[in-house]
């Protein structure tokens, strides 16, 4: 068969992004450059104290204040009932505390200014008395008979949230204890902060026809339509949220942050637009944080390396209240993706979660809902595995993984795999890096007392929720939609239910409709993020907008070659049966000079179409995928270590990813560039720490450590193609992949170079510091 | 995060700025690059009732190299020391040190000058200023005075300037033959703070040996350190491997870290050691006529 | 040149705010500021010049870029009065004439932005970093834009788009903006 011509703009082309145009050239509309007639500006209040009681607040230093219009209290919220709000997870969360301060940064009270600097004055000004409470940081402390209980209000007798579990604890049980090998590791996941490079922040507006318009920093701006409307009661047709350009989300976006109800509050009472931006120490001390994961995992094997059973106990600190973003029905995410590349017969995972006096959250990082977690136990305790029983943890990996055939591979915690070649994309790594060369220098170099180390991770990742079984955020099914008009002169406007924080959608979904529709991806608009105009989604997180949002692209493109079919036919002149789709064209079968485009069916779709028929070009699809995703993939990294101060340098980084079909590979690189710099950065460098009175000790970017170009590896890329077979295009979703898989492949390098010194864990982030403690101990024995 | 109100002069002599300085007795903050104060300013750390902005002041930005001494201008900018001929040839410690300040952008407008007096235990400046015995000279409502480095620093953001008083100049001493200097900065990542840093100058004798010696330490203390033993100790000594152990552990002895995110106390110290021995034998191999 | 003649301030004493006047991409306007006003708020409010960005409250991620003089500053960590009689050019002044600057068409070409939120004030250090050394190594590309933070891209492409923009730039016949 003779290879059609492509589509210009079409799947697999790198073809350059629509967005570009306006970043440019310093035109981009992101929320701070909203500006509205007569806009206030409001700022915040926050909290010195970890755990306090309130027992002062007074407005009138800072009502005098020159320029400052209003201070709102958590008092005056609590008049119209707004002093709370429900978390994605059915915890509950302050919007401004009535009484009780629960973690330091927390909001206190509001200032509403002219202008800025007004606002700033005002925030000075406001006077507010707090009794120190007992502060609770450690979660395992916080689960002690004698800690303090933190959710008094909830009725709380102590500090424990939930437990959850799955999988078979005594088959687990019993097949550890069968097994020739058995490797337990400690491993803490400390909490970072996606740190996006634009803060969170807000313009709330109120018409005269009593319709507030908010213009937000939002992944998910519909399903915050519905939550907002819930809350406040107004009709969710009187509500708007326009999520514009967004400087990066990695799913610090996608909550309900108290600022943005204030900053509602405030312009429903003012009657003026308010704007909110959050500032820096604001977002790393308040903001949704992720991960703080205390994992206990032990992995058996037989004598020969197989892998036999799986155990992992966890406890997550939560801070004051359960606000992590995941799917309903799980609270730990899709943590039980633990069993990664390997087909474990038996495994169980049991999470506990904890309060703590420590800002909210639990959101993703650059992951889909905890699967960094997972990837990093069971990737760091392999290569311990392999220590332990004196193999390569490459030869290790090969002996285990689930073979292509193996697909659609059911593993022992209940995930349906849809699709793998593991072992490829190992060898292709391998290959790319050189490993055998490597492996050899190594032996040399230990030889001469070097320090040098080779990491391995072989993920598999769950990506795209979801099918609507399971998936739903309070209550709102995880589907998510595409509305694709034809225009008569062939041009396209497509709205989404996702919304694009720098993945390049206007530019992928341009591509998906391109080579649908056989429309050069010129004449594709894409739109999406105002809830007024673009059908209703979940939201872009968690890796899902081309495994859902693209999906239904496709679908919606193929309702309407359906009609399109028809009108073919009818110009034609020829049955609807006659006609097929062929080489971007509807083709009278086996006759190919005669078709016509879809620009000449659209045409007739308004000027001459089939009587009976209704006019227009247009279809609309809610995507429920079937089942999730999982990309893989393949990394080695290669350090180098000082030893005498502990500096670990990455030397090379080669990853391969599988993310299925590629729509766009230079935007699926840059992904997985950026994404393989979130995974090395909280493996080397970024943590929030606490001390015991619930201080934060990195909040601002003076010690909570972004990497710069000069830090951040130098990144080689490649790839495998394994498609989805249960997605309309084969694609999986790429977003994340590197972050997920990047940290174990780092961590498991420097441990792999601490070989001679018996090293079987550095907690991440792994500072110098660290590991000259890691060396200088082993060598005092 | 805005900074409070405050009343602002420009004046475009050094007189006219410190009899503004003197006119507001205390209330008034000298404005050098503001890459430190301006921070401060917007965290309200420092409400000064005024800044004074000394960067309207002609002929204060200027590296020269006289009989005796390298001078430098108190607002030359941190990139423009590197950029020196002067420095890239003799005054390696300062070379490398304005390599490592804060971050390429910063450098452009953080001055020598602010970089020396601001007195974060973290600047980098001062300590290579210890090491090279440099003076500063300050002017006040009186006329002016040089004040040797080793004596300025009091405390942390604290030193002996009277608050009416500006650093207009820094002199190090010309580099004489056989002297060689070097800084190492372990930091976690651009743009930070050290987590230790040596400064080292040596001026070696006919026979190769060290004939003079300074140590200056970075952000292991309240201040920028000198570490008077340890540079002592170099003195007669070669960089042998001995030589570098005893010279390592004298300054780690001199350095009083606290620990932080960069680590425990052990480390730093430990730190201090390894870094003195390694700066050390740079600064030897400089002063050799390697670079 | 136009001038463009405007006075907002609200400071109490006389002696905190001021008149300045700043040339931004070629315009001079005669603004009274408060002495307070960061160059940042003074470009993106008073100005409407929204480019540039804010991200950070520390002067670390570089986000607010601008050149001052040629010279690139951070414009959150100076005020508004420092710049007075200076020229300040921001990214709204790399297009000339319907011509995009090398340096934004590198941006594009070799997908150096993802978010976009970085990219005005990096491809200010970009244009500042070619001016200085226009044929850059990867690791001075990499050291001169280490006071701009970017967290999508991982940096990779931001090298190349630099690397772009300095061969297109050597290429060209002299005599350009
Ligand atoms: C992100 C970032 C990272 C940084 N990292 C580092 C680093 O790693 N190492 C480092 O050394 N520095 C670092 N700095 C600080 C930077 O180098 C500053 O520029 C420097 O400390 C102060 O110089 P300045 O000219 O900006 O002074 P300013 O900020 O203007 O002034 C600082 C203080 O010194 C006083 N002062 C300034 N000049 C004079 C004078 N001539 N006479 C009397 N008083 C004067 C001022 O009144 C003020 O109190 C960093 C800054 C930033 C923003
Ligand atoms: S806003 Fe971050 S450096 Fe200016
Ligand atoms: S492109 Fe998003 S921060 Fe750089």
């Amino acid at each position: 068969m003779a290879e059609a011509t492509p589509i210009p703009g079409g799947i697999g082309q790198s073809i350059g992004r629509k967005e570009d145009a306006r970043f440019i050239r310093g035109k981009g509309n992101y929320v701070d450059d909203v500006n509205l007639p007569g806009m206030l500006f409001m700022d915040v209040v926050r909290s010195p104290y970890a755990h306090a009681k309130i027992t002062g607040l007074r407005k009138d230093a800072a009502l005098k204040v020159p320029g400052v219009l209003a201070v709102i209290t958590g008092a005056d919220l609590a008049a119209a009932k707004l002093a709370w709000m429900p978390t994605l997870m059915s915890d509950t969360q302050m919007v401004l505390p009535t009484d009780t301060v629960m973690f330091q940064g927390q909001e206190v009270a509001a200032v509403v200014g002219v202008d800025r600097y007004a606002a700033a004055d005002g925030v000075a000004a406001v006077e507010v008395d707090y009794e120190p409470l007992p502060v609770v940081v450690d979660p395992f402390k916080a689960l002690q008979p004698d800690a303090p209980v933190l959710r008094t209000d909830k009725g709380k007798k102590d500090n424990h949230i939930w437990h959850w579990e799955v999988g078979d604890k005594a088959g687990t049980e019993a097949a550890l204890k069968a097994s020739a090998v058995v490797v337990t590791e400690k491993l803490y996941i400390p909490r970072i902060h996606v740190s996006s490079i634009e803060t969170c922040g807000c313009v709330a507006s109120v018409d005269v026809s009593g319709k507030l318009t908010v213009w937000m920093t939002t992944q998910a701006p519909h399903a915050i339509r519905t939550v907002f409307a819930l809350v406040s009661g107004l009709p969710e047709n009187n509500i708007r949220i326009i999520s514009p350009d967004i400087g990066g989300g990695f799913g610090g976006k996608v909550p309900v942050y108290p600022g943005y109800v204030i900053a509602v509050v405030a312009a429903l009472t003012t009657g003026k637009p308010v704007k909110w931006i959050e500032d820096r120490t604001g977002n790393l001390t308040a903001d949704s944080f992720a991960r703080d994961y205390h994992i206990e995992a032990e992995i058996g094997a037989d004598k020969n390396g197989k892998v036999t059973a799986l155990r992992v106990k966890t406890l997550a600190d939560h801070g004051y209240t359960d606000a992590a973003a995941n799917p309903s029905k799980f609270p730990a995410g899709l943590f039980h993706i633990i069993t990664g590349s390997y087909p474990f017969s038996k495994a169980f995972v049991e999470v506990d979660a904890a309060y703590t006096n420590k800002p909210p959250g639990g959101i993703a990082y650059r992951c889909s809902f905890r699967v960094t977690e997972a990837v990093f136990a069971i990737e760091r305790l392999m290569d311990n595995l392999a220590h332990k029983m004196n193999l390569d943890p490459a030869e290790l990996r090969m002996r285990n993984f689930i073979p292509p055939e193996a697909f659609p591979y059911t593993s022992a915690l209940g995930w349906t795999y849809d699709s793998g070649n593991y072992a490829g994309a190992l060898k292709k790594a391998m290959d790319t890096i050189g490993y055998d060369a490597l492996r050899k220098e190594q032996a040399e170099k230990r030889k001469r007392g070097e320090l040098m180390g080779i990491g391995i991770s072989s993920f598999t990742e769950i990506v795209g929720a979801g099918p609507s079984k399971t998936f739903d955020i309070l209550g709102i099914k995880m589907f998510d939609s595409a509305e694709v008009r034809i225009h008569p002169t062939g041009k396209v406007i497509a709205r989404f239910g996702t919304k694009s924080q720098g993945q390049g959608h206007e530019t992928t979904y341009a591509q998906i409709l391109a080579e649908e529709l056989g429309i050069p991806v010129d004449g594709i608009s894409v739109e999406e993020g105002d809830t007024d105009t673009a059908p209703y989604g979940l939201g872009t997180y968690a890796s899902r907008s081309t495994p859902t949002a693209g999906a239904a692209a496709a679908v919606a493109a193929r309702k309407i070659r359906e009609k399109g079919a028809k009108i073919a036919a009818h110009l034609l002149e020829v049955s609807p049966n006659d006609i097929e789709w062929k080489d971007h064209k509807f083709q009278v079968k086996g006759v190919p000079e005669k078709s016509k485009t879809m620009a000449d069916v659209a045409f007739a779709a308004y000027t001459n179409h089939p009587q009976g028929m209704e006019a227009g070009l247009e279809a609309v699809d809610y995507y429920d995928p079937p089942n999730m995703t999982y990309p893989f993939g393949s990394y080695i990294c290669v350090v180098d270590i000082d030893k005498e101060t502990g500096q670990v340098k990455v030397r090379r980084f080669v990853a391969i990813d599988d993310c299925g079909t590629i729509i766009n590979p230079m935007i699926v690189d840059g992904q997985i560039h950026g994404g393989l710099t979130m995974g090395f950065a909280p493996a080397m460098l970024e943590e929030i720490p606490y001390d015991e009175q619930g201080n934060s000790r990195a909040p601002s970017f003076l010690e909570y450590l972004l990497p710069t170009a000069v830090e951040t590896p130098k990144w080689e890329t490649g790839k495998t193609v394994t498609p989805s077979p249960h997605h309309p295009l084969g694609a999986k979703g790429v977003g994340e992949s590197a972050t997920v898989g990047a940290p174990a492949a780092i961590a498991n390098a420097v441990i792999d170079a601490l070989q001679p010194y018996g090293v079987t864990n550095i907690d991440i982030p792994i500072s110098a510091h660290k590991v000259w403690r890691a060396i200088h101990g082993a060598d005092a024995h | 995060m805005y900074p409070p109100s405050f009343d602002y002069y420009a004046p475009t002599s050094v007189d006219e700025a410190v009899r503004l300085l003197d006119q507001h007795q205390g209330e008034a903050k000298v404005l050098a690059g503001g890459q430190s104060l301006i921070g401060m300013l917007k965290l309200r750390l420092a409400q000064p009732g005024a800044l004074i902005d000394i960067n309207r002041i002609p002929d204060l930005s200027y590296v020269r190299e006289d009989a005796t001494f390298l001078r430098i201008g108190a607002m030359t900018r941190i990139n423009e020391l590197h950029a020196s001929d002067a420095v890239k040839a003799r005054y390696g410690v300062l070379f490398d040190a304005t390599a490592e300040i804060a971050d390429p952008t910063v450098r452009n407008w953080g001055t020598v000058g602010g970089n020396a007096v601001h007195g974060d235990p973290g600047n980098d400046l001062p300590a290579c200023f210890l090491a090279l015995d440099a003076e500063y000279q300050a002017q006040g409502p009186k006329g002016s005075r040089t004040i040797a480095a080793r004596k300025f620093y009091t405390d942390s953001f604290t030193n002996v300037l009277a608050p009416n008083e500006i650093v207009t100049e820094i002199h190090v001493p010309k580099a004489a033959a056989g002297s060689g200097s070097a800084y190492s900065k372990m930091e976690r990542k651009v743009g930070d703070f050290a987590t230790a840093a040596v400064a080292v100058t040596v001026t070696l004798a006919a026979n190769g040996s060290v004939a003079k010696a300074g140590i200056g330490l970075t952000n292991v203390g309240p201040t920028a350190l000198y570490a008077a033993q340890a540079s002592d100790a170099l003195v007669g000594k070669t960089g042998t491997a001995t030589d570098l152990g005893t010279v390592g552990d004298l300054a780690a002895k001199a350095a009083s870290p606290v620990a932080d995110n960069r680590g425990p106390v052990d480390f730093k110290q430990d730190m201090i050691r390894v870094w003195t021995r390694r700066t050390v034998t740079r600064a030897i191999a400089r002063a050799k006529g390697g670079s | 040149m136009a001038i463009d003649v405007e006075e907002v301030a609200t400071g109490a004493s006389p002696n905190s705010a001021r008149v300045i006047h700043v040339t931004v991409n070629g315009v001079t306007h005669r603004s009274k500021v408060d002495a307070r006003l960061l160059l940042v708020h003074y470009l993106r409010e008073r100005l409407r010049l929204t480019g540039t960005h804010i991200g950070c409250d520390t002067a670390h991620c570089g986000a607010c870029t601008v050149l001052v003089d040629g010279i690139p500053a951070k414009s959150c960590n100076l005020l508004a009065v420092m710049v007075d009689g200076r020229s300040v050019q921001t990214v709204e002044g790399l297009e000339a004439g319907g011509k995009l600057h090398p340096v934004q068409e590198g941006f594009t070409k070799e997908h150096g932005l993802q978010c976009g939120y970085c990219t005005p004030g990096m491809m200010m250090a970009s244009v500042a970093l070619l001016a200085k050394n226009p044929n850059p190594t990867e690791d001075e590309i990499r050291r001169g834009i280490s006071g701009n933070l970017c967290r999508c891209t991982g940096y990779v492409n931001i090298v190349k788009a630099i690397q772009y923009a300095g061969k297109k730039m050597q290429e060209a016949p002299k005599g350009g903006a």
